[in-house]
């Protein structure tokens, strides 16, 4: 039984070190076995107040596993919620009916106002733009995997570091095991000021860069984001600067023999086909470790493990 | 204190008197703490002149003492106003006005997106200061940082 029981994960900053080690050992626990039948009995309620089939179709199979049921709604309009009830109204009905809330929804900050309402414990699954804390535990669970420690990595991050939530959470986690950061992205994107300090405040080093070739051959990871065009004001800018942060199988010669290529997914064209059949490409299985996060993140909550 | 000054600030017998406020935001003070509902003698001046901000305000409140609490939130707008107090003509306590720790309700965040722009939940934010000094608030819910000129007040 952990420290972890009954409590709502909302935003990775809601987690110690310690914290964040014990799901991580969990989840390897489950990477080894993943079918145990400890959630017979169970109701975990899956609320998406907007479609995300990847995250969604995630927690479902890490129930299912698991041996738990599963209730819930995929999308807003097969609920009442587009009958004008409130979030507070759905959360506290809800809760009545299971044991633990995975919730996604578009407004920020919605997250942390259901962990205040509920009775029951709230997993958040992405509240807006603000927090998605799974995808960060399954980031942190694939570079312990591949690097063999969390401690003292070289973590190159690559893309729109300005808008990124993931990039902005895993710098706020490797903050606390002491990894030396290399962001790299055009000038309008950079990584925001808010989250530099977090680095400085840490006692540890960023470097930043425009140019993707130069952390090629330092980075123990190379962690891959979309830019979108959307975030550029001028579109002109945005055609300038789309094609630098392509990452295709040629540039990888140099790189580390243990460095490996991460990406949140979906990808659109950030990093090319060619390196899919690298052993460095990373990103598929990282999608995979998700599942077994999530199995520990429920197992641990409901004092399970 | 000038012999004149002090002639103004004892105008009042018993009650508190919040001076040094940027004259731009003498209205947002009187907001601040409710005086637009209050029965007590509220005297409000503004633009006068003033050493240290051009043109500044002041309020006096007859008659009313407020706690720690409710006039911190006053430094939000106006972090170098000054609270007198003042019973029987005599000046009991003059101090700065320092930041509150947290600030409940009275602000809106900036973020349209923020889950208290679109429910009924009351805002929440918690104050700090940057490496620079200037003040921030932090909003409980969407985590968004907010500066003093992008404060609205509800
Ligand atoms: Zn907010």
């Amino acid at each position: 039984m952990s420290k972890l029981k009954g409590r709502s994960l909302v935003s990775i900053t809601d987690y110690s070190k310690d914290d964040i080690l014990k799901i991580l050992d969990i989840a390897e626990e489950f990477e080894q076995n993943q079918r145990q039948d400890i959630l017979r009995g169970h109701v975990i309620a899956s609320l998406f107040f907007e479609p995300s089939t990847r995250t969604r179709l995630s927690f479902e199979s890490a129930v299912q596993y698991l041996g738990g049921s599963i209730i819930g709604f995929a999308s807003p309009d097969v609920s009442s919620v587009t009958k004008g009830e409130s979030l507070k109204d759905t959360i506290l009905t809800v809760s009545n009916y299971s044991d633990l809330i995975v919730m996604r929804n578009p407004l920020d900050g919605s997250a942390r106002y259901a962990s205040e309402v509920s009775p029951v414990p709230i997993l958040n699954a992405g509240d807006g733009a603000n927090q998605h804390p799974t995808q960060c535990l399954l980031d942190l669970y694939s570079i312990r995997k591949t690097q063999g420690s969390l401690d003292n990595i070289h973590i190159a991050m690559i893309g729109d570091l300005k808008y990124g939530r993931t990039v902005h959470s895993l710098v706020q986690a490797l903050s606390l095991f002491g990894a030396t950061f290399h962001f790299v992205s055009p000038d309008s994107l950079k990584m925001p000021s808010s989250v530099k300090t977090v680095v400085k405040n840490a006692g540890l080093e960023y470097h930043q860069y425009t140019d993707l070739t130069e952390v090629i051959p330092i980075a123990d990871i190379l962690y891959m984001t979309r830019i979108q065009g959307e975030r550029f004001p001028d579109p002109l800018e945005y055609e300038k600067v789309k094609n630098a942060y392509i990452l295709s199988n040629d540039m990888l010669d140099d790189s580390k023999e243990t460095m490996k290529v991460l990406h949140p997914l979906p990808r659109v064209n950030e990093i090319t086909e060619d390196v899919d059949d690298n052993p460095k490409a990373y990103y598929f299985q990282q999608a995979k470790n998700g599942i077994y996060i999530r199995q520990a993140l429920i197992a641990a909550i409901l004092g399970l493990k | 204190m000038n012999r004149r000054t002090e002639l103004k600030v004892s105008a009042i017998r018993n009650g508190t008197v919040i001076d040094h406020i940027p004259a731009e935001v003498v209205y947002h003070v009187f907001g601040i703490l409710n005086l637009d509902q209050t029965a007590n003698q509220v005297y409000l001046g503004t633009n006068l002149d003033s050493k240290k901000l051009g043109k500044k305000g002041i309020i006096k409140i007859s008659g009313k003492y407020f706690k720690d609490k409710e006039i911190s939130k006053v430094a939000l707008v106006a972090p170098n106003a000054t609270l007198i107090e003042i019973k029987d003509y005599e000046v009991t306590k003059k101090e700065n006005i320092h930041l509150p720790e947290s600030v409940s309700t009275i602000v809106k965040c900036i973020n349209p997106k923020c889950v208290t722009n679109n429910q009924n939940v009351p805002t929440s934010f918690t104050v700090t200061k940057d490496h620079k000094g200037n003040m921030k608030l932090f909003c409980k819910y969407c985590e968004k940082a907010m500066s003093q000129a992008n404060l609205e007040f509800l």
